[in-house]
């Protein structure tokens, strides 16, 4: 890791706008993938349109957690596993707000799975983007449980003895509302899946299948950062609208990628306004005021 | 013989653990505790050790997974950090409770927030009243022994309790240190095969984690507390048995230059090797310093702690951690509190430091001495200070 300090005379970046560039250089590895994703997620937010003020990220704790801290928007890093619960909050306090939820595949399904599938399950109204590097990365590349059976990791030397989750599979049997997957390479369907899973309103979730070259690419001697790139894009095949459960993440075949679920159903909010026979509270104007001065 | 290696002390902790027969290890990796469990599982997966190695989803699953491998009979170890300890609280008084002996090393990182991955002692504070036995450990050598020692003393029968080993995270686990490491035929010798006093089987149902109401949860917990109380015999046995065997000797609290000393200090953890050069050096000037060294934090030591302090005049209690709103730092509460009731008590000085990784260097040490010595108004004495903290 490196420390965050300005860096002069570098030429700006065309997401400037919404990055805080005095936190940069960030902490991400020379070739991770975890960059990709972020341009694909601010240029999809860029690409809404929407008032700057209206949006909020919120994410885990790992490297791809890290996001939350480089976003020029109001930002919650939370702790490890339990960013959708602090987005659950938010977003009921601040009904308005669109919440987008970035975070690791070990924080959202290993030691957060559990509010994943409640999240869904309610149709929360928000967009999860879940880098899955298939393991955690931040620590030193351990087994999680997007490993792939048989994937060596710095806890499984031999091999990862566990069947991992489908995530889309999961996501979509929860109750999602959008569910597509892409790898990191694949950018220009990852951005304009992040911006429909952004208009979408419901719960929305994003997969991207990313090189972690220093951690898991090592281990299973992937070779460079852009083969490891290359690798997983070659590996995609693209197979929309094919039943979630089909969608298969094998590394050792195929990677199947695209859009596999984009439905309407009820929101959280909806079911709630409705049983409470109550308008939710109106966000204090208070708030805005405060975010006038600022 | 042991043989005498260079390691990095978070691998030898696994090494150690690998050579007390343990049946399964459950761990989620944090920082800087990750290099024990990746070596654990490296151990299991080569086939050196003939145990079962769990990677659960989290640390709330892992003294979960613990608890119900040690209530079925099997010697069971974990180990974690900061917001991972955080996370295990729940589960902490259920395992004492059950009387399980889990044993469990700490590598002691700050607790958020902010977020911090360096070392202090935030997190083992809170846990406490854990119903756990707590030792801390100054050296790799140390690290490796009490973990070792950790077994023997969580199964005797007369104890039956969890252990915790706290190692400051990075300035002991990530350290390469050279120590002697005992042999597989030492530690067998020293550590019988674990006999529980209850497990779930079959043949003989016995039901862990019933209900209480108040007829009986306050004997339960009066239980527990004469439990805790009681394993201070069996603690200071079994390190005699260990300095017997392998000549190196550890008491519940230890001192240096403390005899003849006006002012003494005191540290817990890894600190205490440089307030010992700080104490060298105040010597070399005449100055009376000595330096009070605490490794058993619970049970706590109240008869030993009043035998060192008995004639000093002037006491420095150091802290790595702090009780927000309340009466300073946890050590600082716990010595006033075992000193109340003594005819002759030091004045006690309090300092906070060392927090989120925060370097106390020799230098810093001698001046708590000397600002101690030099509040000849005892103004300063039975308050707590923050030091070196920027205003
Ligand atoms: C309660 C708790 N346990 C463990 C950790 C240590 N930890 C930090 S990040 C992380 C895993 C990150 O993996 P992932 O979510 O996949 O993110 P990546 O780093 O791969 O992007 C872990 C285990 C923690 N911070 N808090
Ligand atoms: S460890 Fe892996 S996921 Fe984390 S920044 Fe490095 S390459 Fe990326
Ligand atoms: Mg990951």
């Amino acid at each position: 890791m490196t420390t965050a300090k300005a860096v002069k005379n570098v030429p700006p970046h065309p997401m400037d706008a919404l990055l805080r560039t005095e936190r940069i250089p960030h902490i991400w590895c020379p070739g991770c993938g975890i960059g990709t994703v972020f341009s694909a997620v601010l240029a999809a937010i860029k690409n809404t349109g929407w008032d700057p003020n209206t949006i909020a990220m919120v994410s885990g704790i790992g490297c791809t957690g890290r996001m939350a801290g480089y976003i020029r928007l109001d930002s919650f890093h939370t702790t490890h596993g339990r960013a959708l619960p602090f987005a659950t909050g938010l977003k009921l306090a601040k009904p308005d707000t669109k919440v987008i939820i970035v975070s690791g595949d070990g924080d959202l399904f290993a030691i957060g799975g559990n509010h994943f599938i409640h999240a869904a399950r309610r149709n929360m109204d928000m967009t999860v983007v879940c880098v899955n590097n298939f393991n955690y990365g931040m620590t030193g590349g351990q087994q999680a449980p997007s490993t792939p059976l048989g994937a060596k990791t710095t806890t499984s030397v031999n091999g990862s003895p566990e069947e991992p989750f489908n995530l889309c599979d999961l996501a979509a049997t929860c109750g999602a509302t959008y569910v597509a997957r892409w790898t990191a390479m694949q950018v220009r369907s990852l951005r304009s899946s992040i911006s429909e899973a952004l208009e979408k309103r419901g719960f929305s979730f994003v997969e991207v299948i990313t090189p972690c070259p220093s951690s898991f690419g090592r281990r299973n001697r992937m070779g460079t950062a852009l083969e490891m790139m290359k690798f997983y894009q070659g590996r995609s095949v693209i197979r929309s609208d094919i039943n979630p459960s089909e969608a298969l993440v094998d590394i050792d075949r195929e990677i199947v990628v695209g859009k596999f679920v984009d439905t309407e159903r009820p929101t959280f909010m909806d079911h709630y306004a409705k049983v409470n026979r109550l308008n939710l509270p109106q966000w204090r104007a208070m708030h805005s005021d405060h975010q006038k001065g600022r | 013989m042991g043989k005498r290696i260079g390691m990095e002390v978070a691998v030898a902790v696994a090494e150690a653990v690998g050579l007390c027969n343990i049946d399964m290890a459950a761990v989620y990796p944090i920082t800087p505790q990750s290099h024990i469990a990746e070596h654990l599982s490296d151990l299991v997966a080569n086939g050196q050790i003939d145990a079962e190695f769990v990677t659960v989803e989290s640390e709330h699953s892992a003294m979960s997974a613990v608890i119900g491998a040690s209530g079925a009979g099997a010697r069971s170890y974990t180990a974690t950090s900061s917001q991972g300890l955080m996370y295990m609280h729940e589960l902490l008084p259920i395992a004492s409770a059950m009387r399980l002996p889990i044993t469990m090393a700490i590598a002691n990182r700050a607790v958020s927030g902010p977020l911090n991955i360096l070392n202090d002692h935030t997190d083992i504070m809170p846990q406490r009243d854990s119903g756990w036995i707590s030792v801390f450990v100054e050296n790799g050598q140390e690290a490796i022994d009490m973990s070792i020692m950790a077994f023997k003393i969580a199964e005797h029968k007369d104890v039956m309790l969890p252990v915790n080993v706290n190692i400051d995270g990075f300035q002991l686990t990530h350290m390469v240190e050279p120590f002697e490491m005992p042999s597989q035929e030492e530690v067998d010798a020293f550590l019988p095969p674990f006999v529980p006093h209850a497990t779930l089987h079959p043949a003989k149902p016995v039901t862990m984690g019933a209900f209480a109401m108040s007829d009986y949860f306050t004997e339960i917990m009066k239980a527990k507390d004469e439990a805790l109380l009681n394993s201070k015999k069996v603690i200071l046995d079994v390190w005699d048995e260990w300095a017997k065997m392998f000549g190196r000797s550890y008491k519940p609290v230890e001192t240096y230059k403390a005899d003849d000393a006006d002012v003494l200090m005191l540290t817990m953890g890894s600190m205490g090797e440089t307030a010992q050069m700080a104490i060298d050096q105040l010597r070399g000037r005449g100055v009376k310093a000595g330096l009070v060294k605490l490794r058993l934090w619970r049970p706590f030591p109240h008869s030993e702690i009043k035998a060192v302090l008995k004639n000093v005049k002037k006491l420095i209690v150091t802290d790595r951690a702090i009780s927000f709103g309340g009466p300073g730092g946890p050590v600082f509460s716990e010595i006033k509190s075992a000193l109340y009731a003594e005819a002759s008590r030091p004045l006690i000085y309090n300092y906070i430091f060392g927090l989120g990784g925060r370097d106390v260097a020799v230098g810093e040490f001698v001046g708590m001495v000397d600002k101690v010595l030099a509040d000849t108004k005892n103004k300063a004495a039975d308050t707590y200070e923050f030091w070196g903290v920027r205003e």
